[in-house]
């Protein structure tokens, strides 16, 4: 049985514009010590998605619909205490900003006893001793003294460190990171990035990556979500996304993404603005910035169905499968044509 | 071609201070620490390195919003070093400055139209009339709804912020362009798209960057020469393809081997030099080559001891690195890395 089982999940917000439909039936699962990459551009869905998966949607003005069953147990209407038992127990949640997420006028030590007092009946010694030992595990230098200073006393990439530790304190076994490395430079992201990676190794946690980065995602997932207007437009597992991307806007995320390993002389750009979740386009999403569109995308939603000959890989677009395959060998070829002169 | 800017030696420190009333000077902080580069018109110099390593505040002297400590900036032929705010004027109509974040970089309660109009309102150019016509023009120019004029920065996304920015930048013909991280905050498409503009802008209207990033995908993307700093001082500079095709500082090369690639099989069989810590704090920056507590190639007794100079490389054409030790091999192989980078680079 899969950890994570999610179907077809809704999240509907009551704003004074109207409903804003910020996921519209996004299905998949997880399994135990696997890692699952989230992509999207801002407005996509992947956010929220995953704060109904845990029950933090503020439920007053927001109408959720669906399943997600957690190692078997419905989520989805479940009491707050029962929520809150699981959250920081069962899964650990990392957030994109540590400054805004650590509480600047408390110690390190104390926010990160807290986590573990809430969930453990032990005593402030030990949870002191815990919170040490998690913050040696994220690989902070001089652990025993640094546990007494306050956030601002860290840098940005310890700060992150230190919400790992907070994570991970009370070793969950599904982890939920949220743009993790977004606000960090490269080499701190690299460092980041390793260590989510050996602690996945040696507590065997699930992992659930949500970023816009396909760098990232490629270095981490096994399985990837691509996700356009509260939808899951293509999945795959990793090798198979990039090998053989099947959706153009899949196909517009990798063009648009300037890498070391190739020169070309411009990006190839998505034109225009994701859509607007109030008033979504009619039939595919992406249509009003698709290359590719014909009439039967402007007014038929695409299902997400399953790529010829590779298992998992499913993908929402109307292009038949010879049109598709054509367009994207042409891509491929540009792209590594370049990349075979650089070298 | 004909030389810009030329940057000798900059150096910026600031006072670290003790006391409220009676301040006393107990340290300083060193942040940009002899840097000189030219740049010729036309041209777009790269500038990358981790958060702390001085480039922001390079920038910023060179855009004389900061004082320069030591050093000299000649700009288009003048030395604007030292030159006050008046004499700075007519100079500052050449020279503009793109944000990074382009939602705090726009005064909320003004229009686009009056935002984008200031540098014209300031230097006092054009009517009413002519004004107009010229941000709607520079609004088209950027890729917005010239209609757009009268609405207010929150009515844009993030990408079109940026682009408007752009515009406040391109209002009064600069030579030069300063961009402090312009595409950072973005989501990758959005980003494109801005690339792209930017591009197509300094083709069109003969602009020359001074591009800050701290990626360095973007950075080749867009740069022909690319500088690598390290706590106020540079590593490395050279073009981009001898900086990218052949790095010689490790700095660089953990930097270079430190970026995501978007495929994982390519990922999966790289070499990365991981760096542990973060960037020394500058009040006390560590001795001889500054690299050296977080280097994977130190050696003790040199690089500690002995300051290694900017050297050009044999034969390149402006390619130059400050190191003891470079690397001779790109990619790396796993001697390259001789040994495992302990935790001394750790910040206080």
């Amino acid at each position: 049985m899969a950890l994570l089982e999610v179907q077809d999940l809704h999240t509907r917000f009551r704003t004074d514009d109207g409903i804003v439909k910020a996921v519209s039936g996004v299905s998949f699962e997880l399994d135990r010590g696997k890692t699952l990459g989230v992509v999207g551009e801002s407005g996509s869905g992947k956010s929220v998605t995953f704060l109904t998966v845990m029950g933090l949607v503020d439920r007053k003005s927001a109408e959720v619909e669906g399943s997600v069953r957690y190692d078997g147990e419905e989520l989805i209407n479940a009491s707050g205490s029962r929520l809150q038992d699981i959250r920081g127990r069962r899964i650990g949640m990392i957030f994109q900003d540590p400054m805004t997420s650590l509480n600047p006028v408390k110690k390190i030590g104390w926010q990160l006893e807290e986590a573990v007092l809430l969930h453990n009946d032990v005593s402030r010694d030990e949870a002191r001793r815990r919170a040490i030992q998690a913050l040696q595990e994220v690989e902070i230098p001089r652990a025993e003294t640094r546990v007494d200073d306050y956030p601002h006393q860290f840098s940005g990439g310890m700060r992150q460190r230190v919400m790992i530790a907070m994570a991970l304190i009370n070793q969950p076994e599904l982890i939920i990171a949220d743009e993790p490395t977004t606000a960090l430079d490269v080499t701190t992201q690299a460092q980041i990035l390793r260590l989510m990676k050996k602690l996945q190794d040696d507590h065997g946690a699930a992992i659930v990556m949500i970023t816009h980065d396909l760098g990232v995602v490629a270095e981490l997932a096994d399985d990837v979500l691509v996700m356009y207007g509260g939808r899951v437009v293509e999945e795959a597992k990793v090798d198979d996304l990039f090998a053989q991307p099947q959706m153009p806007y899949t196909w517009g995320l990798l063009g648009s993404l300037p890498r070391l390993e190739q020169v070309s002389a411009r990006l190839e750009q998505i034109p225009g603005q994701p859509p607007s979740l109030l008033h979504p386009p009619r039939g595919c999403a992406f249509n009003p910035r698709c290359a590719y569109v014909f009439d039967k995308c402007r007014a038929e939603l695409p299902g997400l169905d399953p790529a010829p000959d590779k298992a998992g890989h499913r993908y929402r677009c109307h292009l038949d499968d010879a049109e598709r395959e054509r367009i994207w060998a042409a891509k491929k070829a540009a792209l590594t044509g370049v990349e075979g002169s650089a070298a | 071609m004909s030389e810009l800017l030329v940057v000798e030696d900059l150096q910026k420190y600031f006072p670290v201070t003790r006391g409220l009333v009676f301040q006393k000077e107990i340290a300083q902080v060193k942040a940009v620490d002899g840097v000189s580069f030219t740049l010729e018109a036309g041209e777009t110099l790269g500038v990358v390195g981790e958060s702390g390593c001085g480039k922001s505040t390079m920038a910023r002297c060179v855009a004389r919003l900061l004082e320069p400590t030591g050093g000299k900036i000649i700009f288009d032929g003048h030395d604007i070093t030292h030159l006050g705010r008046t004499q700075m004027r007519p100079i500052r109509r050449d020279m503009m400055m793109v944000f990074q974040d382009p939602y705090a970089s726009l005064n909320a309660r003004k229009r686009v139209g009056e935002i984008v109009a200031e540098p014209l309102d300031v230097h006092g150019i054009g009517t009413d009339k002519d004004r107009k016509r010229r941000v709607q023009e520079l609004l088209e120019i950027v890729g917005l709804n010239p209609e757009h004029y009268n609405r207010f920065p929150h009515e844009f996304s993030g990408g079109q912020r940026q682009r408007i920015g752009i515009a406040r930048a391109l209002a009064i013909n600069p030579k030069l362009i300063i961009c402090d991280e312009p595409v950072s905050a973005l989501d990758v498409s959005v980003q494109a798209q801005i690339l792209n503009l930017l591009k197509d802008l300094q083709r069109d209207f003969d602009l020359t960057y001074i591009f800050i990033a701290h990626d360095l995908n973007v950075v080749r993307h867009v740069s022909d020469r690319v500088m690598v700093m390290y706590l106020g001082k540079p590593v490395e500079t050279g073009t981009k393809e001898e900086l990218y095709l052949e790095p010689k500082h490790p700095y660089s090369g953990a930097l270079l081997s430190a970026v995501p690639i978007a495929d994982p099989t390519l990922g999966r069989a790289r070499k990365q030099i991981v760096l542990t810590g973060d960037v020394p704090s500058p009040i006390n920056p560590p001795a001889a080559c500054r690299f050296h507590p977080r280097c994977p190639r130190f050696v003790d007794g040199k690089c500690n001891v002995d300051e290694p100079e900017l050297t050009p490389v044999a034969g390149a054409k402006d390619h130059a690195f400050a190191c003891h030790f470079p690397l001779e091999r790109w990619p790396m192989g796993e001697d390259e890395i001789r040994r495992t980078p302990s935790l001394a680079g750790s910040v206080d």
